[in-house]
């Protein structure tokens, strides 16, 4: 343990450096451009999995209090069916791509070919800690990247099993994990990268990317935001229910990036939504929700208090209608819904992040759309329950956010043919599937040309002609080139 | 003048970005009628105003008019009428396939506008670079605020005054002016920041994007490296060299050819024939000839003198090297065997100078490049040879790289024109216009009906294993866990 503290306490901009150096020394070699190398580190992070499945659960549990089921599933399946994904699609995703060409360029062909972008740094966060460390990676290594990888502090455990199965598994030649907190994490930001992945806070990503800048980095910042549920009435109230309460108490206790935030209903609808909470709470959670095994606790005392200070406002703690109750010593808080918060507190004011649920009322429901897009930060994720196709349709034209789910909430995350990323203050960029593989890469065009076909037009020394010629070429249309050709055209 | 001055400097960057979103927020930017109308009005104010675009041009830069009409004007038109054919189709949400872990689920792609967004232009192709992304920021629906340089006055001036004639000012304008007016426009939240210049200023506009989140498409530059094998059609190369360098705004392009490599017994071959072809197009005294656009201000002009007159650099010209200071012009300028270390191997030359640089063998042209460290926007090779072809494109990374031309990947529109590392982030030109000017937003819909009860609490080891078999996507898993699950009951 006094050595690790060492080592910890020496990562500096000295060492972030020779990282990067050697990274680009791997890089520059080709090492990782190979399709046998990234095959043989997805393949590795596969076995990585299957064979520490109940180290990977425990460092969970250790970080989050997160139930088996939770860090089963939405993380270590989660990877797994990323990784698997890559295997089976890196070899098309590899394969340039062919392009049309115009008759500008006849006789030409060409291609967009995928090229890795050299050396990545993706820093993750701690709230899915091993799944946003290395979803990332499987992108970066698809792509054919050298890898830094910065878990989050505020998930140590995991932070340190990750670097060490890393070390174990994958090529530490080409990836590495550097754990650490602010200091580390600044003398990391300081070097050249290709391109910067961070997960985690809109405070943070701005001084991500005000580092990045300094590079010409191009970042991909995956943020966060409020994301707002409408629950229109007419619909199947109790499955409506248990998604929303799957989405947000079942993911890590509120605290995930699209947990559903807050939710909207009209005033006559209020009071059978709650009571349908209530009931279903109960089933899920039992009488006594501070005892259940199936809830993450909450992360540090930090977040702990920041939760209280949100229920405990003045204008705000007297709106609980459900729950509010609290263990501090074993940072627990009771899943807790408010009915009629007003708009200026603080629980509107900021993501929430925590098992917390305000339920907002309105006159009908098409004004939910007005007040989402008032509070004038688009969230990540947003999310609609109803039966109404017009209002689906209204929905999806007039609600900007990351990305939108209808009748359920947050498994849009599990489908890899949908980019998962923000918009405006929830981030930048997408990844997962095929965009995981496209947001490491660089996209090369490619034209070639033969020496026959030589357009004299193009050349000095310039005439009217020429520049008949070349407008009818540049107008693509045959008849025109003729015309041109035959001086029939405009001057 | 005086209250032209004035204007400017009471300039309301504030308001600029209020009006524009209260326009976005109406809904105004978002139909396709609004983006049609701007697109044709545009396509029109080409038609009506070419001699006066051309004029402009010749005031700004002495552009050759066949430059002006075929890569800046044409060039705009090509880009506005294929918005105009194929928008509605980029407008379409795209259907994106769903996976046994939502299903029944459909799911599609929707791309919207990202709402009000800066496109900062350049100086050399001023009339292209202002236009160019505005046609993808008015396809994909968004308010625009163009800001054109300064550096290109005329064309400038012109850009306000038929964008405030021909398009929709509530939702499209144009702002005039230079450092302080740039500034007070990247104070401002926009939902997107376009920028073509260099790397320089590029730092200051992605450091003020950040402060807001927004992202940025940045087009830079690069010294653009041209290979040149021996065994080719050494005329044909060499007039493609010549074309896309200094018939590209004598020289001053982000893409044009900014220094040669080839193998020093081919050097010799390829300077006659440069001498021979650069005589045929610009005559003996091409500081006369009209079919070269000039230097355009003395700033640059100092600076390309500088590069000239370095001594260990100044004895190895071997072409050209004429300069009329008066007039801005420079002859075309060749130079051989340079050292790396000098100051024209070290910057991106912009102008109307070409260094040639000696290897043993042509495969070493490609350590000379990444060697460099930087990324160029653009990487040309001319040979024959189908393995060094090959080679080129593997182990060469720039933003775009032509095999026996220079320049032209520009003008095809199925090519994201970009660049990479210090040659830039991101890409435009066709559909990625559209796509980097739109948010691609997920839409995933579910029904009421399938409710899968194993996702909710309370946990069990029986749920565990049928959701791992549902993630895994076997069928016999699924049945498998089922029966476990009727099994065990745990």
């Amino acid at each position: 343990m006094g050595i690790e503290v060492e080592k910890k306490a020496g990562f500096d901009t000295e060492s972030a450096k020779e990282v990067v150096k050697e990274l680009r020394a791997s890089f520059v070699a080709g090492k990782t451009k190979t399709y046998e190398w990234r095959r043989t580190q997805l393949t590795a992070m596969l076995k990585m999995m299957d064979e520490n499945e109940p180290q990977i659960v425990a460092a969970l549990t250790d970080d989050l209090s997160k139930p088996e089921l939770e860090s089963s599933i939405y993380e270590i399946a989660m990877l797994k069916n990323s990784c698997k994904l890559a295997l089976k699609e890196m070899k098309h995703w590899m394969m340039p791509k062919k392009a049309k060409t115009s008759l500008t360029s006849f006789p030409s062909s060409a291609e967009i070919v995928s090229d890795p972008l050299g050396v990545v740094l993706i820093i993750s966060a701690w709230n899915y800690p091993f799944l946003l460390s290395l979803d990332p990676v499987v992108g970066a290594i698809a792509a054919g990247n050298a890898i830094v990888l910065k878990p989050s502090e505020i998930s140590p455990s995991t932070a340190s099993l990750l670097a060490k199965l890393v070390k174990k598994y994958l090529d530490c030649s080409c990836i590495k994990v550097v754990e650490g907190a602010v200091p580390e994490t600044t003398a990391l930001l300081e070097q050249k990268w290709d391109k910067i992945m961070y997960t985690g806070n809109g405070r943070i990503a701005r001084i991500v990317m005000a580092a990045a800048a300094k590079h010409l980095t191009p970042v991909v910042l995956e943020l966060g935001g409020k994301s707002p549920v409408i629950v229109d009435s007419g619909i199947n109230l109790q499955v409506a229910t248990r998604r929303i309460i799957a989405g947000k108490w079942g993911c890590n206790n509120g605290q995930a990036c699209i947990s559903p935030d807050y939710i909207i209903t009209t005033k006559d609808y209020a009071l059978e939504l709650v009571d349908s909470f209530k009931c279903e709470l109960e089933r899920f959670y039992g009488k006594n929700p501070l005892e259940s095994k199936d809830l993450s606790r909450i992360v540090n005392s930090n977040h702990f208090a920041r939760l209280l200070k949100l229920l405990d406002e003045d204008k705000v703690s007297s709106k609980i209608v459900y729950g509010g109750e609290r263990d501090e010593t074993n940072l627990k808080i009771a899943p807790t819904i408010l009915l009629d918060v007003p708009q200026d507190s603080l629980i509107m004011n900021e993501e929430i992040f925590g098992p917390l649920l305000p339920i907002i009322m309105i006159d009908k429901v098409e004004d939910s759309f007005d007040l989402i897009n008032y509070s004038g930060a688009k969230p990540l994720a947003a999310y609609l329950f109803t039966n109404n196709k017009k209002l689906k349709e209204k929905f999806v034209e007039k609600v900007s956010a990351g990305g939108l789910v209808v009748n359920d909430t947050t498994v849009h995350l599990a489908e890899p043919s949908l980019p998962f990323g923000g918009v405006g203050e929830s981030g930048m960029g997408a990844y997962h599937g095929k965009f995981s593989f496209d947001t490491f890469s660089h996209k090369k065009a490619v034209l070639y040309r033969s020496f026959a076909g030589d357009a004299a037009v193009r050349y000095p020394p310039y005439t009217a002609g020429k520049l008949r010629l070349m407008r009818a070429l540049l107008g693509g249309s045959i008849m025109g080139i003729i015309r041109a050709l035959l001086g029939w055209s405009k001057p | 003048m005086a209250s032209e001055g004035e204007k400017k400097a009471v300039f309301d960057a504030e308001s600029v970005v209020k009006e524009l979103r209260a326009s976005f927020a109406a809904g105004t930017t978002k139909s396709y009628e609004w983006r049609s109308t701007q697109l044709n009005a545009m396509l029109k104010m080409m038609e009506e105003n070419e001699p006066l675009i051309i004029a402009a041009l010749r005031d700004d830069l002495s552009k050759p008019e066949l430059e002006s009409s075929i890569y800046e004007i044409a060039m705009v038109k090509s880009s506005c009428r294929m918005a105009l054919k194929k928008m509605k189709q980029w407008m379409m949400p795209e259907k994106a396939k769903t996976s046994l872990i939502t299903f029944p689920s459909s799911a599609e792609i929707v791309p919207e506008p990202l709402g009000v967004v800066l496109v900062i232009s350049a100086w050399n192709y001023p009339f292209l670079l202002s236009l160019d992304p505005v046609v993808g920021a008015i396809a994909a629906g968004n308010a625009v605020v163009l800001k054109p340089s300064e550096i290109s006055p005329a064309t400038s001036s012109l850009l306000a005054r038929l964008a405030a004639d021909y398009l929709d000012h509530s939702c499209i304008k144009v702002i005039e002016g230079a450092v302080p007016e740039t500034a007070a426009l990247l104070e401002q939240k926009w939902d997107k920041i376009l920028y073509t210049g260099n790397g320089r200023i590029a730092r200051t506009v992605m450091a003020a994007a950040a402060k807001h989140l927004t992202p940025v498409v940045l087009e830079l530059g690069g010294k653009c490296p041209v290979i040149v094998d021996s065994d080719i059609n050494l005329q044909v190369a060499t007039r493609r060299i010549i074309a896309g360098k200094w018939g590209c705004n004598n020289g001053q392009a982000c893409v044009s050819p900014d220094y040669i490599i080839t193998p020093k017994n081919y050097a010799q071959k390829l300077i006659d024939s440069l001498k021979c072809e650069l005589e045929r197009f610009y005559g003996k005294n091409p500081l006369e000839s009209k079919d070269l656009s000039r230097i355009v201000n003395s700033s640059h002009f100092a600076r390309l003198s500088k590069l000239l007159d370095e001594d260990k650099v100044s004895s190895k010209i071997i072409h050209g090297g004429e300069r009329d200071k008066a007039n801005l012009k420079i002859a075309p300028t060749i130079l051989l065997d340079v050292p790396q270390d000098s100051l024209i191997m070290t910057e991106e030359i912009f102008g109307p100078l070409l260094p040639i640089i000696l290897v043993d063998k042509v495969e070493d042209s490609f350590d000379v490049i990444n060697s460099s460290g930087t990324r160029p926007l653009a990487a040309y090779l001319f040979t024959n040879d189908k393995k060094l072809k090959k080679k080129f494109i593997a182990t060469v990374s720039a933003g775009g790289l032509v095999v026996n031309d220079t320049t032209v990947h520009l003008a095809e529109p199925t090519l994201p024109f970009g660049g990479v590392g210090d040659s830039g982030t991101g890409a435009y030109h066709g559909k990625f216009s559209f796509d980097t000017f739109s948010h691609k937003k997920a839409v995933l819909c579910r029904g009421f009906a399938g409710d899968a009860f194993v996702r909710y609490p309370p946990y069990s080891r029986g749920k565990i294993r049928l959701l791992k078999a549902l993630f895994d996507g076997s069928f016999l898993g699924i049945i498998r866990a089922l029966i476990g699950w009727s099994n065990s009951k745990s």
